[in-house]
């Protein structure tokens, strides 16, 4: 999953995907704010085919925490 | 029979606001409402809708070179008429002097006026009427929560308008004109952006139902635009048998630039083919797609036979977008 999830946050946030981990931050290490992740989260949306609502969002703050909220939705990559 | 554009006009108050005049009103500042909006500053009226919108109609009329005696119909998309009655389309009616036109306004918000030139096509279409006036006009001023920085930073006024003349040269029917187009609507996502008219109150009721500002849950608003304005588009442009590659300019509705990189983005286009005037004017509601139509116009950026998309999104929840062949 994770290499998948760093081809899709390298693509809408313009990040290297070589520099993306687990615990990267979307908005302390890649600079992203609220409008940048909602785009990510609607290409997460497209690609996995779950549904993530907006208040779901202020705990996904890291590319760990996205795997783990997936996961946890039954996405299984 | 083929609806064309044969004219466009626009107008926009004098008044500029500045970010930095909002900054002074609320906590915000230039740069943040820049890099999440584009929007750099706004027009306010101190006239209203119907003044805007007469403004905005009589230079489209000069520039369609239509007698305002040959005028069939007038619709004007508004959401925030001067008066609930007459309409705005009779008040703009009265100053043309258009004395044959039947007038009525259509409400849907941000998608008013792309709603307004369908409605118009198909009644030209349909050989009810030969000429028409589509305006969009809006005074977001009045309806905004000054001291609300989430809301306020965002809208301004002003009014477009573009002119209808309906052909029956076969050629220009498939040609040129006013092409395919799709709409949408859903109520059950209303909440998300609103504003209650007038208050609902009588001597028989015990709690009044009082107006109040627009509302909005930004975050909502820009999921649904950001999701829904390709689909729209590729919809249109697979009814047309068109690629996106085909397209010379798209004409958005101006809510934000990053809703509009987005779009241009997910439809893998080059934002420069996404015209944008909202740095100077903000959200104008109904009326950004004819003001930044008239622009393009007026640039002489528009050749016969250039392919337009004109997508509208926004209250309602309301969308479209339609096909234009200059």
């Amino acid at each position: 999953m994770l290499e998948k999830m760093k081809e899709i946050i390298a693509q809408q946030l313009n990040a290297e995907a070589e520099d993306i981990t687990e615990a990267t931050s979307f908005k302390d290490d890649l600079g992203a704010d609220s409008l940048d992740l909602f785009e990510l989260v609607m290409s997460l949306e497209e690609e996995y085919g779950v549904e993530i609502p907006s208040e779901d969002l202020e705990s996904l703050t890291t590319v760990g925490a996205v795997m783990e909220y997936l996961k946890a939705k039954g996405v299984d990559a | 029979m083929a609806a064309r554009i044969i004219g466009t006009g626009s107008y926009v108050p004098d008044r500029i606001i500045t970010n930095d005049d909002l900054a002074e009103m609320v906590e915000t500042s230039d740069a943040w409402i820049v890099e999440r909006t584009g929007i750099r500053s706004r027009r306010i009226t101190e006239t209203g809708t119907t003044d805007m919108a007469v403004r905005a109609a009589k230079k489209a009329m000069e520039n369609a070179g239509l007698p305002p005696e040959e005028l069939e119909l007038i619709v004007v998309a508004t959401s925030t008429g001067d008066c609930l009655f007459p309409n705005t389309a009779c008040e703009v009616q009265a100053d043309l002097g258009a004395e044959k036109a039947v007038c009525f306004d259509l409400s849907a918000a941000c998608s008013g006026f792309l709603f307004s030139l369908n409605t118009a096509k198909v009644y030209l279409e349909s050989g009810a009427y030969k000429t028409a006036l589509v305006v969009g006009a809006d005074t977001l001023s009045k309806t905004v929560d000054w001291s609300d920085r989430s809301t306020c930073i965002l809208f301004g006024d002003g009014a477009g308008a573009a002119v209808l003349s309906s052909t029956e040269d076969e050629q220009a029917s498939w040609n040129r004109g006013i092409g395919d187009f799709t709409m949408g609507s859903d109520g059950s996502r209303g909440g998300c952006l609103t504003c209650r008219s007038t208050e609902l109150c009588s001597p028989f009721m015990e709690e009044k139902k009082t107006s109040g500002f627009m509302t909005m849950n930004g975050q909502e608003v820009f999921r649904f635009a950001v999701k829904t304005v390709p689909r729209s588009i590729e919809e249109v442009l697979k009814k047309a048998e068109l690629s996106p590659n085909d397209v010379k300019y798209f004409i958005l509705h101006q809510a934000n630039e990053r809703i509009i990189a987005s779009v241009a983005k997910r439809m893998k286009q080059d934002t420069a083919k996404f015209p944008m005037n909202l740095a100077q004017y903000g959200n104008t509601s109904g009326a950004s797609i004819p003001v930044l139509l008239d622009e393009i116009n007026r640039k002489g950026l528009l050749k016969p036979g250039d392919k337009l998309v004109i997508s509208g999104f926004g209250a309602g929840l309301t969308w479209g977008a339609t096909l234009v062949v200059w």
